[in-house]
């Protein structure tokens, strides 16, 4: 398993990056791990360039603020790239050297210059059709960050998928308090108001982020 | 209230009472901090980054834990406002940015003046030069000589725990005075991370005012028994001295927290690896970047020591220098374009050409540790 590691996540505000980092975060902490999860700092809109991060590992996590070298760069948008909705250009810029990217798209979107900086740092690249994903699975594009989670656990050996899917119960459930934004509230409201229920809302989440684990992992094998 | 909480000691619920792992941002640690506090009274301006952790306060009030809360109609009205609330014999809380502290700032030394126990949080953000809401920590520098105790906390953990030592140490009959405790806005407040925190059936016990060295108004005790005519500007020798003397009396007061800041705190500041030749001095933020530093100049066998400047009023004169005796190279990185920590720090030292104020990050920016491992590397070939 995977100790430490830098993941920046980059989509559309409304998207889900930050709930995404939180679930994954706690997921980490609860796991016995560390963790700390901060979003970009600044002021939030819908379909605005949104950041998030996460930093983990197997000892005490001092750093904070924007991680300027990631690891691993998921891009939950395909827009983040070809419509420049990114507060870093390219979206790859800090990339470590051998890191990974995943990016949400049904199919490939780099430019050839892109493709070049990827390939000269050794990046390995994933295209994951992760809102196809999540609409099939869950029938909505709200849970595309659902489904970018289960990805990157089956991509990468971070946490179990199953300490994810019960990070998402306590994110949800309302078991756990929780503080959100008046446009992060206004959006689980959404979400929420998708479903019947709230466990109905966690039993399709559920099913999205184990489908999208489990396409990963088979990519994975192939390669 | 969903539960009943039990009155304890300072002491039982810093030290003795078992701590629980949770995962909470900065304004969530907030607002754990003030549940267990037994506010009377807490009043809101909002302002980002602190707006989370007022509007998680005023939850608490809906939930029956704090006795009155409001939002004021500004800042320098929020922090009118609690004065008034202190001088009635109440506990209070409030915090507020950047702007809204500039805004604010004619209230500060009042509260030192007529020696309330106020606590503050600071959630510190860029000021208009120009226009910022990111993390900068620069509006401490215009409160450094208000009166009032100021704590830097390095993160959530910090946050939570300075704001009921903030208490305990205000309310000691010899200190009285105010308690800003400042953390680097976002970086502290929108940070998600790992912290402990004891039950939430306990709270301190109930503010006394009658320890005050002022007594609190009431309708026997009106104001202007207390600020009636020596200390107001009448032009005379006995009104100079009557100021002067409660002048010092502040002064005086905050020397005397230090043995409070020492037990409650352990020190103004905390020392690692005191014997290295190089050492970091840093307090906020700044503190936990440099722990990544060390851990990567430690790895490449470059040997550093770390002050973490806990107090920044008082300042710990003594314990730095003390600390720094055997320093060749000292760095102070910082979260503002003045430099005021450096300042500081070269004021209260001998051979303060070994203080180099750097990295400087303002505007927003983050402080990679790169930055540092470059100062310190850049400083070992200046001497060289």
């Amino acid at each position: 398993m995977i100790s430490n590691i830098d993941i920046r996540m980059a989509g559309l505000g409304g998207q889900g990056v930050v709930t995404a980092a939180h679930i994954l975060g706690t997921a980490v902490v609860s796991a016995g791990k560390h963790s700390a999860v901060n979003p970009f700092f600044g002021a939030e809109k819908r379909l605005a360039p949104a950041e998030s991060y996460v930093r983990m590992a197997d000892r005490p996590v001092y750093d904070r603020g924007e991680i300027l070298y990631p690891d691993l760069i998921m891009i939950f948008a395909p827009e983040v790239i070809t419509m420049g909705k990114s507060y870093t250009m390219p979206f790859y810029s800090g990339l470590k050297e051998k890191g990974l990217v995943m990016i949400n798209s049904d199919e490939p979107i780099l430019s050839e210059k892109e493709q070049a900086g990827l390939d000269k740092l050794g990046a390995t690249l994933f295209y994951i059709p992760a809102t196809k994903l999540a609409m099939e699975f869950a029938g909505t594009e709200l849970a595309t960050n659902m489904t970018m989670l289960g990805a990157l656990c089956g991509l990468v050996d971070l946490v179990e998928i199953d300490t994810v899917i019960e990070a998402v119960a306590q994110r949800f459930s309302g078991k756990s308090k929780f503080v959100a934004s008046g446009t992060t509230a206004v959006l689980d409201e959404s979400i929420k108001s998708k479903y019947a229920k709230v466990s109905l809302l966690i039993e399709k989440n559920t099913t999205a982020i184990t489908k999208a684990y489990e396409y990963t992992k088979k990519l994975n094998q192939s390669k | 209230m969903n539960i009943e909480q039990k009155n304890v000691s300072p002491e039982h619920i810093l030290f003795e009472a078992p701590r629980d792992k949770a995962f909470i941002t900065g304004s969530e640690a907030v607002a754990e901090a003030v549940k267990r506090a037994n506010i009377d009274m807490s009043i809101a301006y909002p302002i980002t980054p602190q707006s989370e952790s007022m509007h998680l306060i005023g939850d608490l009030y809906a939930q029956g834990y704090i006795k009155d809360y409001y939002r004021a109609e500004n800042e320098f009205a929020v922090m009118a406002a609690v004065h008034g609330a202190s001088l009635g014999g109440g506990r209070v809380f409030t915090a507020t940015s950047g702007p809204g502290t500039l805004r604010a700032a004619e209230m500060f030394p009042v509260w030192a003046g007529s020696r309330q126990p106020i606590v503050c949080g600071f959630m510190c953000r860029g000021i208009s030069l120009p226009p910022s809401i990111q993390p900068e920590n620069i509006e401490m520098t215009f409160l450094l000589d208000s009166g009032m105790l100021m704590f830097h906390a390095e993160n959530a953990q910090d946050f939570f725990d300075m704001i009921l030592k903030g208490y305990a140490i205000a309310e000691k009959p010899d200190v009285h005075l105010p308690v800003g405790v400042f953390v680097d806005g976002f970086f502290t407040t929108h940070t998600r991370e790992i912290v402990m925190l004891p039950p939430e059936d306990i709270r301190l016990s109930p503010y006394d005012p009658k320890c005050s060295p002022v007594p609190a108004f009431d309708m026997e005790t009106p104001p202007m028994r207390v600020v009636r005519d020596p200390l107001l500007n009448k032009s005379n020798f006995i009104s100079y001295a009557a100021n002067a003397s409660w002048h010092q009396e502040i002064l005086a007061a905050a020397e005397r927290s230090k043995k409070y800041i020492n037990h409650y705190m352990n020190g103004l500041i905390e020392v690692d690896n005191p014997k290295a030749k190089i050492l970091i001095a840093a307090s906020g933020t700044a503190v936990a970047q440099s722990r990544e530093a060390i851990r990567d100049l430690q790895a490449e066998g470059i040997d550093v020591g770390l002050i973490k400047v806990k107090s920044i009023r008082p300042f710990p004169e003594k314990e730095i220098q003390a600390a720094t005796e055997n320093a060749e190279i000292i760095i102070v990185p910082e979260f503002n374009a003045g430099g005021w920590l450096a300042r500081e720090i070269k004021a209260s030292l001998d051979h303060n050409s070994r203080v180099i104020s750097a990295p400087r990050i303002f505007g927003g920016m983050p402080m990679p540790k790169e930055l540092i491992v470059n100062e310190v590397k850049h400083a070992i070939k200046k001497r060289a």
